[in-house]
């Protein structure tokens, strides 16, 4: 087996990837990172995020209110240092990349322009038309080819962590193109590699984002955390799923059901603000949670649109007019046109909730650092956690970037912390059994099981089982049904069996991360008896601050179902309080 | 090593034969026989007009020929479709911003239009 | 919904393991009119044939993933929609690229001529984060912004008869992206990207079919592009040869 060593190995080159090796590439020339991801970095899903990244920039808006939004957002459950962290880096994060070239929407005078978000008391997000993340991504990718000392490996499939001595000290990744597996030893790994939406069949995810990155973290020992928080967007096309971003409502769109009536009143998101005329925090720019369990209200009493695609309520958008759009929103009108053959100058969209983002993920300490020294993670995968129990729109672009530096700057810090040196052999023989796990797998005959039917199954359990709001009978469903399907697991067996670009054996890698994450939302979901942000529960409608003002950590058992702790929940200043996204109110 | 690339050879002579994007180019591209023959006449008659009085008569006779009519006739045709590919294309090659909009490319191929005619026109009225 | 319909999808299979050279295989798919080749190609894999090897992701014409040639013609299989045409699809990989499997390219040649032209910002004055950010306005931006939305599907180098007769050619996203930068009102770097473009193997291989033009999905216009940097190079060489006491 081909041994590649590097000071830094960075497993994904997605927003948070990226920025991490820039950083590192930066700090010292010197160091030789590896950049080790299952796509080319330009295909990572940051490309696919539409409206915004926020941090404090104008003269009306301040930290205070930032740190407000997030955390009143996050409905009490984020860490608030990190949170402090977060926003306090937020701005010099957005402005360096304004330095590296990234086509900001501007204001007249030539400053950068900032649109607003829901659950925003002042507007704060930065915006390029509604391509940000597209424009963040290739931005960054286009910085990173700058810098010799990042060397690329692209289209590699990470395998298993090399944890000895107590510490990561690299990781087995497959070679796509060749079918070989290459062992990477390095002296710390970050890992950077997205969330796992694509347990739920629908979603606005890619098909890449499938955990693979909390998996490899969660099968080394270090707990999932939060799992159970699953963002729902409110405003996906209802066939496909595809993402209309909250910029839509931001601009001035509304929400409406089927008689035309502006819901989100009857939601204690009201009163009614006059059409065109968003008001922060209110109607429209509530937050994502919110909206999305409206919907849901609004399908049991009837009220929504009946559509070839299921029930939908609708956005309209045609107030804001066509230059307006076009300038603003031009993706979004061409998605409507090209996908659902609807313009939104001329129609309302119809639209519904779906599954956008994972809240949870590798659990670290605000220094991006995992329990297991040497391991760092950033971005989606990782949970801090400034998310809490519903990440505020925007905020999830600036964070790969302030802890994608951040993770940068701790694997530094650990890899000059006088490490003892590195026991070859024994990595060596981790890595070999790593090597002959993925031959058992590509080599067995035998099996019963398919990839496309055992996904099938599990994206079903998860959408009846585990949406916007959940039971404990149908959770403990989810938990066993998951259980069983992570059993079947082994006896699946794949009709490919080239060693060339191996789609099939990726697919059945892919498959088995979502599993493992699968059950984390589910048992996490099953053992929170309340309701906080994204998790709602019927059965426990309350928020229950007493017994779970708390993170869940789940740790990896290859045949139980996860252990479940609880953590406590970082409080520096703000103490649980209402979450008013009333207009009545203020 | 189990990976073997596969590259599909591009035929050098005939690959414009399979789309037909590649055989509006090549009509585009053939024009220039035309205005290569036509810039060669010019040479001709300005080397016939260095002879003397007498070989531009002759050169002058020779171009009433029907091969000669046909000949100028088939540059002007291919000179038009060339300008006029061209011209549609000025937008792209030589974009103007005015404010924060472009100037619309109808706009920018129009005065291309009417710059030709009013070249032509002075031409013409010189030249009677 | 549109009603379901039987199409043939006839697509290029190679295996470099078995197969000496590529073969067409034909399978008989349940379309909704709705759907997009992609769809197609989905329905395939799950259920027909796990071992159709190809390249995909965001489904939104964004990540640039799912290029392919679709009777012909460079397109993305997530904007390829069915019911523009009849029952019987042909899907081949991206054409003047080698083929790893099926579907599959190799792409390394794009991004290394991609890196090669510096597509980054080069400031013209350096200037510390603190002091905030480089004024630019929108008519400044909108100058460049068209050919910032290139998504790196390649399928202009597809459609590019002269990529497929001179594999050196820089070809189109890469020129149009050296260009990017050179039309930022913030960036200074254009002499620098002048060394790889203004070449033969650069900007003067184009010939101007206009053919990537017409196959881009996001409208960047490279074809557009590598003309102004001609007319430009050219201003260029006149400048330099001719007025040599003006200073570029």
């Amino acid at each position: 087996m081909e041994i590649i060593k590097t000071d830094v190995a960075i497993v994904g080159a997605g927003g948070a990837g990226l920025r991490a090796a820039i950083a590192l590439a930066e700090a010292d020339p010197k160091l030789r990172i590896a950049l080790i991801s299952k796509v080319y970095p330009m295909r990572s899903h940051t490309c696919a995020a539409e409206g915004g990244a926020a941090g404090v920039i104008k003269s009306d808006d301040s930290l205070d209110l930032h740190f407000n939004d997030t955390v009143g957002g996050g409905d009490w459950l984020c860490d608030q240092n990190a949170v402090e962290y977060f926003i306090n880096e937020a701005p010099k994060e957005l402005m360096q990349l304004e330095h590296w070239g990234c086509p900001w929407s501007r204001e007249p005078d030539g400053s950068v322009a900032v649109r607003p978000f829901g659950g925003m008391k002042i507007k704060r997000t930065w915006f390029a038309a509604d391509k940000s993340g597209f424009h963040i991504l290739h931005t960054l990718f286009q910085t990173s080819l700058k810098y010799p000392s990042i060397q690329r490996f692209d289209e590699y499939y990470a395998i298993d962590l090399l944890v000895d001595d107590g510490r990561c000290q690299g990781l087995t990744a497959l070679e796509i193109r060749s079918g070989e597996i290459k062992q990477f030893q390095a002296k710390s790994v970050i890992i950077a590699a997205g969330g796992a939406g694509k347990m739920f069949p629908f979603t606005t995810n890619g098909a890449i984002k499938t955990g693979d990155g909390m998996a490899l973290a969660y099968r080394a020992g270090v707990p999932l955390k939060d799992m159970e928080f699953v963002q729902y967007h409110p405003t996906g096309l209802p066939n496909n799923g595809i993402l209309l971003t909250e910029g839509c409502r931001g601009e001035g769109g509304i929400l409406v059901n089927k008689d035309g009536r502006r819901y989100l009143q009857d939601y204690g998101m009201g009163p009614e603000t006059p059409v065109g005329q968003p008001v922060l925090k209110t109607m429209e720019l509530g937050p994502r949670d919110r909206l999305s369990q409206s919907f849901w209200h609004e399908q049991r009493k009837g009220n929504t649109v009946s559509t070839p695609w299921g029930e939908c309520v609708l956005l309209d958008m045609r107030h804001l007019g066509e230059k307006k759009i076009n300038e603003r929103l031009p993706l979004v009108r061409d998605l409507c046109i090209s996908y659902l053959g609807m313009d939104p100058v001329k129609e309302p969209i119809p639209i519904r909730p779906v599954v956008h983002y994972c809240m949870g993920g590798i659990h670290t300490d605000i220094q991006a650092a995992t329990p297991v020294p040497g391991l760092f993670a950033a971005g989606e995968c990782a949970c801090v956690s400034i998310n809490g129990a519903n990440r505020l729109g925007s905020n999830s672009l600036t964070e790969l970037l302030v802890f994608g530096r951040r993770a940068a700057m701790s694997a530094i810090e650990h890899l000059q912390s006088g490490l003892s040196a590195s026991n070859d052999t024994a990595l060596s023989a981790q890595a070999k059994a790593s090597e002959d796990r993925i031959r058992a797998l590509f080599e067995r005959n035998t099996g019963t099981e398919t990839v496309a039917g055992l996904r099938k199954e599990m994206m079903h359990t998860m959408e009846e089982n585990a949406g916007i709001y959940r039971t404990g009978e149908e959770l403990q469903r989810a938990c066993e049904k998951i259980a069983e399907l992570r059993g079947r697991y082994a006896n699946l067996a794949l009709t490919d069996k080239s060693k060339v670009f191996n789609t099939d054996l990726m697919q059945a890698l892919e498959l088995g991360s979502m599993l493992d994450c699968a059950e984390t939302v589910a048992v996490g979901a099953r053992d929170r008896k309340e309701s906080r942000g994204a998790h709602q529960r019927l059965d426990f409608t309350a928020r229950d601050d007493q017994n779970f003002l708390k993170h869940t950590l789940a740790y990896y058992h290859p045949k139980e179902p996860p252990r479940i702790e609880y953590l406590d929940v970082v409080i520096t200043k703000s103490q649980p309080g209402v979450r008013d996204y009333s207009g009545a109110k203020k | 090593m189990s990976r073997k690339p596969y590259i599909r050879e591009v035929s050098k002579t005939s690959w414009f034969l399979s789309q037909p994007r590649y055989k509006r180019y090549m009509a585009r591209e053939v024009t220039c026989i035309f205005i290569f023959a036509f810039t060669f006449l010019l040479i001709c008659a300005l080397g016939s007009l260095g002879k003397g009085p007498e070989a531009f008569q002759s050169f002058l006779h020779a171009l009433r020929s029907p091969l000669g009519v046909l000949l100028n006739l088939a540059a002007l045709v291919a000179a038009i479709y060339h300008s006029m590919s061209w011209f549609d294309v000025t937008p792209q090659a030589m974009p103007i911003q005015r404010g924060e909009e472009f100037v619309p490319g109808n706009v920018i191929v129009g005065a291309h239009y009417g710059a030709w005619a009013v070249v032509s026109l002075i031409i013409l009225i010189w030249g009677i | 919904m549109s009603e379901e319909r039987q199409i043939q999808l006839e697509v290029l299979r190679y295996n470099p393991e078995t197969d000496s050279q590529p073969r067409y295989q034909t399978y008989t798919v349940p379309c909704v009119n709705e759907w997009v080749v992609l769809d197609a190609l989905n329905y395939v894999k799950e259920n027909l044939d796990p071992t159709l090897s190809y390249r995909w992701s965001c489904h939104m014409a964004v990540c640039g993933s799912c290029g392919y040639m679709i009777n012909g013609e460079p397109k993305l299989g997530c904007k390829a929609f069915i019911h523009e045409y009849g029952d019987h699809i042909r899907v081949e990989p991206l054409a003047n690229f080698p083929i790893e499997r099926d579907l599959v390219t190799v792409v390394e040649d794009f991004i290394a001529k991609l890196a090669s032209v510096k597509p980054y910002l080069i400031p013209k004055e350096d200037k510390p984060i603190s002091a905030g950010e480089f004024r630019q306005t929108p008519a400044e931006l909108k100058k460049y912004k068209q050919y910032t939305l290139c998504i790196n599907c390649m399928l202009c180098y597809a459609a590019c008869p002269q990529y497929g007769l001179v594999p050196e050619f820089l070809g189109p996203a890469a020129i149009s992206m050296a260009h990017r930068y050179n039309q930022d009102s913030r960036d200074g770097g254009r002499d620098q990207r002048q060394e790889v473009i203004a070449t033969d193997e650069g900007v003067w291989e184009c010939s101007f079919v206009g053919a990537c033009s017409e196959v881009c999905p996001k409208h960047v216009d490279p074809a557009g592009a590598l003309q102004q940097v001609k007319v430009a190079s050219t201003i260029d060489w006149y400048k330099e040869h001719l007025m040599p006491w003006v200073k570029k």
